[in-house]
């Protein structure tokens, strides 16, 4: 695969993790292990998956934050869209939110039990669904971050362009750069560098993190989600604090321009307008969401339909806040591995495959297992 | 949080969509986020949406970059 | 979440939830004779010669796919459960299930693939029904077969005969047939896409035969991919098994797809493969013997057993990292993280 394989190339990554060692090695004498986040969810996906962690040196740690779009959706949001289905209304939804837990069920349960749930990889599928049957009303479960936002939002224009009237979104929209404000806010914050998402960047630009990385003096480090990407990136990571500078640095230039995508920009500035936001783990930030700007209203789930996305339940004893602002590693939650497993999720982290916990479970546990 | 695989243009429509490959693998895109697409392109492909360009040039440096840090290890007789 | 109440899709994935309604429901009703250890195929005690008997259910959307239908699938899916089990196919019954309006065209493609796959490998349908539901009951047909067979003598496979040090093979690509059908029923509009691999290994096992005391186990990874046979195999057994990434087999199609989808090819099903346990002295003379076959041709060492850790199935990476592989959750979910 042109541009993916070469990412993966095995004497690179040796060379990569005996740099990460050297640079590693001024860092080593400190009282803690120098953390590092790695933002986003497909990061968190990749380590595991290449066994990245294992390469590393012990007081090196790799910490995973609030990068999974469906983490963080708060439980209410889910139970908003099994109400919707239960009215009848035809839920269109990406694969990865169908599991997650609710206050009290799931959407894989509701369809089971007859509910109308469609998974689809493109939000275009909604629009067929639509047209087929105009006299169903269709909604599309409308989460994501940067990235996912204007694929999604661009429902609205079409929808309006076909003249169908019976699509609408249900929004729970993110945005990365509040996150990371509402983790640097904490006072015990204990993460020393962000490895900063990929594509989400690639729709914000680089630039985005200025700010951020100035107020708070904390490395940013755009990188890929290749592994190399991923080892360069902490490799950027370590210089930086051995230099003892905290600048952003894109090292994903093949994709990631310092101003970002304008045409997407333009495209989520004309349909929505920031919102707050409530984030499982970080609770609500202010300005960290996105919903349609007013006039779009009649493409609004909630107005449309009559309904409001109020907080949910969470299942007692799920320490996802604390995982997904780092506080906690998944093992570290009593639950993790006994009660809680991807074949009976406690939390949602657990569930979406990029989940913190999922992905420590399925990829992980041999990995920490250090000899 | 954003699965995105670089793929390339083979055909671009007026209407905004168009085709893309990987691997002989060819998809349905929506090229609307990207300014004028050219068949030949490299983008990244998202939930069925191109999102961004992928620069061939600063790939195939980082690519160069990449060999020559496992070249010079080698060398050195450091396989890690 | 609690243990749901309810039949989800993912219960019929062949991954963890499978596995827990078959040891909830099926094991305490009907474990105490050749069931208990949930072979693909059983081997009827008290027969003369003895005899080897299996049953499978095929209810793949769409029912025409790249690189095959339901009807060749259906006989393919048994010869190869009987073939695992060291046996060599003889009959098939044949069931379907029809819904009402189906059209007669669609029936005699799927009739005539039947007949063509079973001519294929020697096996003889040698009983049927058919019954059909009205409309919206299913799903324009449904087929199960089951399947006799002889043992093949010289084999005696069993999981618990596996050592340290014995060799993983796979008989070839990985992933093809799940991802193709994917491809055709999720309508992602792909073009060119991966192929599925239906096809039948029974000649591989009959190739196999001269070696057949070096092999301890056998299984063609169908639903739940190779992750979920090979999850079987070390689950609960003093040893593990561990994967290179770099010696899986996949086919390029099948890698595509998967990479944008966001789908592990180990869990992905195929329908004309098997993954085979054997000791090492054994594995190149097996692995010659495969390839000389044309459904072998793809035939690759894809790791070994090891003293630990225990039951779990790690793999080295790409990169030379390590990771576990599990047995997936059930269903096949396109994402987007
Ligand atoms: S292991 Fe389960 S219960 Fe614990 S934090 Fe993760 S999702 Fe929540």
């Amino acid at each position: 695969m042109k541009y993916v394989d070469a990412f993966r190339d095995p004497a690179a990554a040796r060379a990569l993790a005996g740099r990460i060692r050297e640079a590693a090695a001024p860092l080593a004498g400190r009282s803690r292990p120098v953390q590092i986040m790695e933002v986003c969810g497909s990061h968190t996906m990749a380590i595991g998956r290449y066994g990245i962690r294992g390469l590393l040196p012990p007081h090196l740690r790799l910490i995973s934050g609030p990068g999974c779009p469906v983490c963080v959706t708060d439980a209410g949001y889910i139970d908003a869209a099994l109400e919707l289905a239960s009215r009848g209304v035809e839920i269109c939804t990406f694969g990865d939110l169908i599991n997650v837990p609710g206050s009290d069920t799931s959407l894989a349960a509701a369809r089971s039990r007859g509910a109308a749930v469609t998974v689809c990889y493109s939000p275009l599928e909604a629009v067929e669904r639509a047209r087929r049957d105009p006299a169903r009303e269709v909604v599309f479960l409308a989460v994501g971050f940067e990235t996912t936002v204007a694929p999604v939002v661009s429902l609205v224009d079409r929808a309006a362009a076909e003249g169908l009237g019976n699509l609408s979104l249900l929004t729970a929209f993110k945005l990365v750069p509040p996150a990371l404000e509402a983790l640097a806010a904490a006072p015990d914050l204990a993460i020393d560098a962000f490895l900063c998402p990929a594509h989400v960047s690639a729709i914000i630009g680089a630039d985005a993190y200025r700010p951020f990385a100035g107020r708070h003096r904390r490395p940013c480090v755009v990188a890929g989600f290749e592994p190399l990407d991923i080892l360069y990136g902490i490799e950027g990571i370590l210089r930086q604090l051995d230099a003892g500078e905290a600048r952003v640095e894109n090292q994903y230039s093949r994709v990631v321009t310092a101003a970002g995508n304008r045409r997407a920009q333009a495209l989520i500035e004309r349909l929505l307008r920031p919102v707050d936001a409530i984030w499982r783990g970080l609770g609500p930030v202010p300005a960290s969401g996105l919903g349609l700007r007013p006039e779009f209203a009649a493409y609004d789930a909630e107005n449309r339909h009559g309904l409001r996305v109020g907080p949910g339940r969470d299942a007692p004893g799920c320490r996802c806040g604390d995982v997904i602002s780092g506080r906690l590693t998944p093992p570290e939650c009593p639950l993790f591995g006994r009660r809680c497993t991807p074949a009976s999720p406690v939390g949602p982290c657990m569930v979406s495959s990029e989940g913190s916990c999922a992905a420590w479970y399925k990829y992980g546990r041999i990995a920490t297992e250090r000899p | 949080m954003c699965l995105g695989i670089p793929m390339k243009i083979v055909a671009v429509d007026p209407a905004g969509t168009g085709t893309v490959e990987l691997d002989g693998v060819r998809h349905a895109v929506d090229l609307t986020l990207i300014e004028t697409p050219k068949s030949g392109d490299h983008v990244i492909v998202h939930a069925g949406f191109a999102i961004e360009r992928l620069d061939p040039a600063e790939a195939d440096a980082r690519i160069e970059l990449f060999r020559s840090l496992a070249e010079s290890r080698e060398r050195d007789g450091d396989g890690g | 979440m609690t243990t749901p109440d309810r039949i989800l899709l993912a219960h019929g994935g062949g991954g963890r939830l499978t596995a827990a309604l078959i040891a909830d429901e099926i094991v305490p009703r009907f474990g105490a004779g050749p069931l208990a250890s949930l072979p693909d195929a059983a081997r009827l005690p008290g027969m003369a010669g003895g005899l080897v008997f299996t049953t499978d259910s095929y209810v793949v959307q769409p029912a025409v796919f790249p690189g095959g239908d339901i009807g060749a699938l259906a006989v393919h899916g048994t010869v190869n459960d009987l073939a695992v089990s060291g046996a060599e196919p003889r009959w098939i019954s044949l069931a379907m299930i029809l819904e009402e309006g189906l059209p007669l065209a669609t029936l005699r493609r799927v009739l005539d693939s039947i007949r063509a796959a079973a001519d294929a490998c020697g096996v003889a349908v040698a009983t049927g029904d058919t019954k059909v539901v009205p409309h919206g009951q299913c799903d324009g047909l449904y087929i199960n077969t089951a399947g006799l067979g002889e043992p093949i003598p010289g084999y005696r496979l069993s999981a618990d005969a596996i050592r340290p040090g014995d060799a993983v093979l796979a008989s070839g690509t990985l992933g093809d047939h799940g991802m193709a059908v994917l491809c055709a029923r999720e309508r992602l509009q792909v073009a060119s896409g991966p192929v599925s691999d239906t096809g039948t290994i029974h000649r591989l096992v009959r190739a196999a035969t001269p070696w057949a005391a070096s092999v301890r186990f056998m299984r063609d990874p169908t639903r739940g991919g190779a992750a979920a046979v090979l999850n079987e195999i070390a689950g609960g057994r003093p040893f593990g098994i561990a994967l290179r990434e770099d010696a899986l087999p996949f086919a390029p199609a099948a890698r595509s797809v998967a990479e944008t989808l966001g789908i592990d090819l180990l869990h992905v099903p195929s329908e004309g493969r098997m993954l085979a346990v054997v000791a090492p002295d054994a594995a190149d003379a097996i692995l010659a013997a495969w390839r000389a076959l044309p459904e072998g041709a793809g035939s690759t060492r894809i790791g070994a057993v090891t003293a630990g850790p225990a039951g779990a199935v790690v793999m080295e990476t790409l990169i030379g990292g390590r990771r576990l592989v599990d047995m997936p959750l059930g269903e096949l979910l396109p994402r987007i993280c």
